[in-house]
């Protein structure tokens, strides 16, 4: 075994206990409450998983993005809350680590998020934009003593009460076009939130995802210097859509549990024939095999894609289209899972405190076909269609 | 061919400004064409000088300036004259 693959294990062994022994204990909690899952994330910290991305040369655990994935897929099967902070702080890291160009700031930035294990939160969403990522309405203001200020209202910022640092998307300066984005990285001291609305979802409600105004002034050097539009096609877009479908994944494979635990647990009282239900399961099996080889195969596509030199087949029209069905797919396909397991374990699935219960799968998986809307994603596809080849 | 392509640009790329202020080096996208106009940008170019733009050419940086774009076309143009 080598020692890369040795490393990757070993963090995955210690995702799994963090995901068995604290988020699924406080899962019905964090999920009643609305709470920030704050064991599981500090279980985390101490096993330096916020800087598991981040190259070895700057103190990280250096593991691959497999394997950032596979963590996602864990955290799913126990908690989809403490899943979803922890693959968005991700998206933030591999976004940055993935684009650093000597960008000197940034490099001392990634070793503060591995001595500290600092939690990144995104504010890319803004009102106003009609929810495309590719426009911005703030912009970076030059302020005093060189500094550059912002102001952006954000309709929702998932655990930015608790974040350490705000990843955020501007216009690059006050003149610029709603297209020339750049992004910045404001820490916590230089930034001002402002809470515009409440935090009462059907689900992933451990996110803690309100709306805010959110204000600050940094320095002209917490700007990187790749252009955003680079970083989301190469980066942001396709890992978000790679590890949350992880994520959706591995709460639509917990649900598919509780309903072969379910029926197992009914062939047990009368043995002989199969329960009736049983062959409800194996449909069941189907739809989350379905679900599985999309999200594995989206994964291996873009790792092949990542690993070519130049990366530049990942700005093509084919790989958006490739990652945007991705999302599409998995965040269809999740909840329906989540149902026909519902179908399964019948009024004992229904009930939310049974060991059969899915109603908490269900709600979260239903918040995946929000976050970035289908339909949104939809319209750039049937654009991108036109004119795009071989998809 | 500079000035066709900046005439399609003009008609399909609905910049905030006017085109011929702009460069040849000029990033259109900083210069305001979003992705959807881009690709409209993309269709009235094949129509116009009738090629195809392969999968390996439908990125951001190909369309990024009149340059860059006209660089693509030349290429196309001849890789066509070579078959």
């Amino acid at each position: 075994m080598s020692i890369a693959v040795d490393r990757d294990q070993t963090f995955l062994d210690t995702i799994a206990r963090i995901a068995e022994e604290v988020a699924a204990p406080n899962a019905g909690e964090v999920d009643r409450d609305a709470r920030f899952p704050a064991e599981t994330i500090q279980a985390l910290r101490d096993e330096r998983a916020l800087s598991a991305f981040v190259p070895a040369e700057l103190g990280g655990g250096g593991v691959g993005l497999e394997t950032i994935a596979a963590a996602c897929f864990q955290l799913g099967r126990r908690c989809g809350a403490s899943a979803m902070v922890f693959a968005m702080h991700q998206i933030e890291v591999i976004s940055i680590a993935r684009h650093l160009e000597d960008a000197g700031w940034f490099e001392d930035y990634l070793r503060a998020v591995a001595a500290e294990q600092r939690l990144i939160a995104s504010v890319t969403s803004e009102i106003g934009t009609g929810g495309d990522m590719s426009r911005s309405v703030a912009a970076l203001t030059p302020g005093s003593d060189g500094l550059l200020g912002f102001e952006k209202q954000a309709p929702t910022v998932s655990y930015g009460q608790y974040a350490d640092d705000l990843f955020v998307t501007l216009r690059r300066g006050p003149d610029a076009e709603p297209s020339d984005q750049v992004v910045a990285l404001a820490r916590k001291e230089q930034i001002t939130l402002e809470q515009t609305g409440t935090w009462d979802p059907l689900g992933m409600r451990g996110t803690c995802s309100p709306g805010y105004v959110v204000r600050a002034e940094i320095l002209p050097e917490q700007v990187l210097p790749t252009p955003f539009p680079r970083v989301s096609a190469e980066s942001m877009v396709p890992v978000s859509h790679i590890l949350w479908s992880h994520l959706w994944l591995g709460i639509a494979t917990d649900a598919f549990d509780r309903a072969r635990a379910f029926v197992r647990a009914a062939a047990k009282r009368n043995p002989g024939e199969p329960p009736p239900v049983a062959v409800r399961l194996s449909h069941l099996m189907s739809d989350l095999s379905l679900l599985r080889a999309e999200v594995g195969s989206g994964l291996d596509e873009f790792v092949a894609a990542s690993a070519e030199p130049g990366r530049e087949r990942l700005s093509t029209m084919a790989m958006a289209l490739r990652f945007n069905n991705l999302k599409i797919a998995a965040s269809e396909q999740a909840p329906r899972v989540c149902q026909g397991a519902l179908g399964v374990c019948g009024i004992v699935g229904f009930k939310n405190d049974t060991p059969f219960s899915v109603g908490r799968h269900l709600r979260d998986t239903m918040s995946a076909c929000l976050m970035v809307a289908n339909e949104r994603i939809h319209q750039t596809n049937a654009s991108l269609l036109l004119i795009a080849k071989d998809v | 061919m500079t000035d066709e392509i900046r005439k399609i640009i003009q008609e399909h790329g609905r910049l905030p400004s006017d085109i011929g202020a702009l460069p040849a080096s000029a990033d259109l996208y900083q210069a305001g064409m979003t992705s959807h106009a881009s690709v409209n940008v993309m269709l009235a170019l094949e129509d116009h000088f009738d090629v195809e733009f392969p999968d390996r050419m439908l990125t951001r940086s190909v369309f990024e300036s009149i340059a860059s774009i006209e660089a693509a076309l030349t290429e196309l143009r001849a890789e066509a004259t070579l078959r």
